[in-house]
């Protein structure tokens, strides 16, 4: 499928390149305030997003830096109360997945180079997509007062009786979880707009099967948000409604289960993680082939892989529950169907490894973010295998060894894929360069301090350190420390990061179309870098 | 119709198409909890027992034990026990036990029961005919009170292979101070106009 779109590529650049240029002459920019708080383009709200992401992803870096500051010694005192820890580690939980991973991988990526990679002028509801945007920031904000009010210390899941009224009664709560409906309709909104502009959009001859991964993976992972969100939405609506309308859906003494929050909710997680994942499996698929100067291997397997997880990912939600007294043939059917998963994501690695296979691999940048991006994945998803074992989960369940396992494939695998994605598609966003060296130590540092920060915590969780307490007995002490240490390693690498973007944004070294060269094969290389603010005002044809 | 306009069209069908999953989606979360009442008193999933008028099918001459629990929640003021604490029973034999509370507030308080069987899997042969929890319970100041209950054990839960091995069932109730109940006396503080106060004291 790449060389097919590749041989055209080219075509559709010589035939093009007149027209496009041509065309820049009369590409009337909006004024300041129109382009950015009116934005219908998809690139410049893409760009909004990005910008969103890390913010949202750097605020919530400060929280974990706090949080492995207190665990860097026992008895430690810099967080002040367990209310107070609580409240940290929900707020982190909440802003990484919702404000800085979905952000970036969805709105930001997804935005930029779905219509550029269908060959498509823009999105299908430009103004839907500017909601979508603006309604995060508010989310934002409201997460934030939850954070600063110290009241919204159930944990990221939310699980009554310790998020109900009794056990925290402040306005705080409420906040975090209205926060949560606003990030829900946005990414609902946005959903809906990358599903429709996927089926709809795409230029003439570029049927489902030639579709670019990364627009499957966004395609997959849209409908995932579609048929999971509204359950999240219902659930948090139950509990709002129970925590300040006097109804009773998780209360026993009026009938209800808080069990069933937890059932509510896993419905909605468990496909969350495949949501923030899956648009990073796009990522990766293009870096890979791109730098490897092949094709991806087995292009129908990679889509069908990723159709499958997201399948039987809405099946399998029970496994965050093996604790909550359900019966021991629901345990059994929810960890077969768990492990089931673990094949198509096989397919996928082996795939990338064999797309490496007998390449001519360059490591630039990006595809050391690739490569690592496989190495953490791995470690994540086998972690994730052994955590899926019903048996072994009674002993690590809440446990240091499940943070672990899905910073492994999160914090590590996600922000891996986002970061890939940067470097990969800077030079086409902003049309500069990013600096070579520092984007290696960049990548260097951060592999260093994450895996520092969480390889010992699978040590602490299968020695019994339990999570969520701010802080445990002297035995504990020396992983904890090389696990801050590595975190503060991470921290630098954060600004090495920034520095990078600094360096980008003043670099006066201009970037070609298609920077990459041969190995980068689809729709958006045939534009210049930075694409016009309106692209394909003629369509171009697939063949 | 030109093309721009046809795939706006288009557009407009398959947006509104999933703007009808995404309700429906809504729609399916709260229906979840009806469902998955009746799918526990079908199956008898979560230890949930028969309830209902059924007649016992008489005695066979094989027995079971019967043990009884009793829970009560600290925000309700009662004291609550079984009569007996384990019966030898016949299967398939309609049989009657009691409950006794006391209500130590100086006001009346009404309470509700909620109830399991276990092992879980032998719910789905445990029948109540008549049952103390099936209501609230309203007891004066101090008053004390026998809470009766109807019950049989199908004999089937000998011949269903994956229950044969049972040989003990327990019979649990945990009493809570009803909703309305909770609300008149104020411990439901957070319900009502007060959104978002401050921390509240129970």
């Amino acid at each position: 499928m790449a060389s097919t779109t590749h041989d055209h590529a080219h075509d559709d650049h010589h035939a093009h390149g007149h027209d496009d240029h041509g065309h820049d002459h009369h590409d009337h920019k909006p004024s300041f305030v129109a382009r950015w708080f009116f934005s219908t383009n998809h690139k410049d709200i893409g760009t909004l997003y990005l910008i969103f992401a890390v913010v949202g992803g750097i605020v919530g870096g400060a929280l974990s830096e706090i949080m492995r500051a207190q665990l860097q010694f026992p008895n430690n005192h810099i967080v002040e109360s367990g209310q107070q820890w609580n409240t940290i580690i929900t707020t982190h939980g909440l802003l990484m997945i919702f404000f800085s991973v979905m952000p970036a991988l969805i709105g930001g990526f997804g935005n930029w180079f779905i219509p550029l990679m269908i060959g498509a002028p823009d999105m299908a509801f430009p103004r839907l997509n500017n909601i979508s945007f603006w309604l995060l920031p508010p989310a934002f904000v409201l997460i934030c007062i939850g954070l600063v009010m110290g009241e919204s210390g159930s944990g990221w899941t939310l699980y009554p009786p310790l998020s109900n009224a009794t056990y925290e009664s402040g306005m705080g709560m409420d906040c975090t979880l209205f926060a949560l409906h606003l990030a829900g309709v946005s990414s609902l909104l946005g959903a809906m707009n990358f599903i429709t502009t996927i089926f709809n959009m795409r230029a003439p001859g570029m049927t489902m099967h030639k579709l670019p991964l990364f627009i499957w993976a966004s395609l997959v992972t849209a409908w995932l948000l579609v048929l999971s969100v509204p359950v999240l939405a219902g659930a948090i609506t139950m509990l709002i409604c129970d925590r300040n309308f006097g109804t009773a859906f998780f209360d026993p003494a009026g009938g209800g289960d808080p069990v069933l929050f937890q059932h509510l909710f896993w419905f909605f997680g468990h496909p969350e993680v495949y949501i923030m994942i899956l648009p990073g499996f796009g990522i990766i698929s293009h870096v890979i082939s791109t730098f490897s100067k092949k094709p991806i291997f087995g292009y129908l397997g990679m889509v069908y892989a990723m159709v499958g997880i997201g399948v039987v990912g809405f099946v399998v939600w029970a496994h965050h529950m093996y604790l909550s007294g359900i019966d021991i043939d629901t345990r059994a059917y929810f960890m077969g169907a768990t492990m089931v998963i673990a094949v198509p994501t096989g397919i996928k690695i082996f795939s990338w490894i064999a797309t490496m296979w007998g390449g001519s691999i360059d490591f630039k940048t990006p595809m050391l973010w690739a490569v690592g991006f496989l190495f953490v994945f791995t470690i994540g998803g086998v972690t994730g295998v052994v955590c899926a074992n019903a048996g072994i989960d009674e002993a690590i369940h809440n446990t240091y060894y499940v943070i672990a396992h899905f910073h492994y494939v999160l914090s590590l695998g996600a922000v891996f894929s986002i970061f890939c994605g940067f470097y990969y598609w800077i030079g086409k966003m902003s049309g500069r360069q990013y600096p070579e060296f520092w984007g290696k130590v960049h990548f260097w540092l951060f592999f260093l301090g994450v895996n520092l920060t969480f390889f010992p915590q699978h040590f602490l969780g299968l020695s019994g350190m339990p999570r969520r307490y701010p802080d445990y007995p002297d035995a504990f002490a020396g992983w904890n420390y090389v696990s801050s240490v590595g975190a503060y390693i991470s921290g630098v690498s954060v600004l090495v990061f920034l520095y990078v973007c600094f360096r980008t944004f003043t670099s006066k070294a201009p970037v070609a179309d298609n920077y990459w060269g041969e190995g980068a094969t689809t729709l958006e290389w045939t534009q210049t870098s930075p694409p016009a603010f309106h692209t394909y005002t003629e369509l171009p044809r697939i063949h | 119709m030109s093309a721009p306009e046809q795939r706006r069209r288009a557009n407009r069908v398959t947006g509104v198409a999933i703007a009808a999953i995404v309700l429906g989606m809504v729609s399916v979360s709260f229906a979840a909890i009806p469902l998955y009442k009746m799918f526990c008193a079908a199956t008898g999933y979560g230890g949930t027992p028969k309830t209902g008028l059924a007649a016992a099918p008489g005695g066979t001459g094989r027995t079971i034990r019967v043990r009884f629990n009793a829970d009560t929640n600290p925000g309700l003021p009662w004291t609550f026990a079984p009569d007996q604490l384990e019966v030898t029973i016949p299967l398939g034999e309609d049989q009657l036990a009691a409950y006794h509370a006391h209500n130590r507030a100086h006001r009346p308080v009404t309470g509700v029961a909620l109830y399991n069987v276990t092992p879980e899997k032998a719910a789905k042969y445990f029948h109540k005919t008549a049952c103390f929890c099936f209501n609230e319970q309203t007891l004066d100041a101090e008053q004390d009170m026998v809470f009766p209950l109807s019950y049989w054990v199908d004999p089937a839960i000998n011949s269903d292979p994956s229950t044969a091995d049972v040989q003990v069932v327990t019979l649990s109730y945990t009493f809570y101070k009803a909703l309305d109940d909770a609300a008149r006396s104020g411990a439901l503080a957070k319900a009502g106009p007060h959104v978002g106060s401050g921390p509240t004291t129970n």
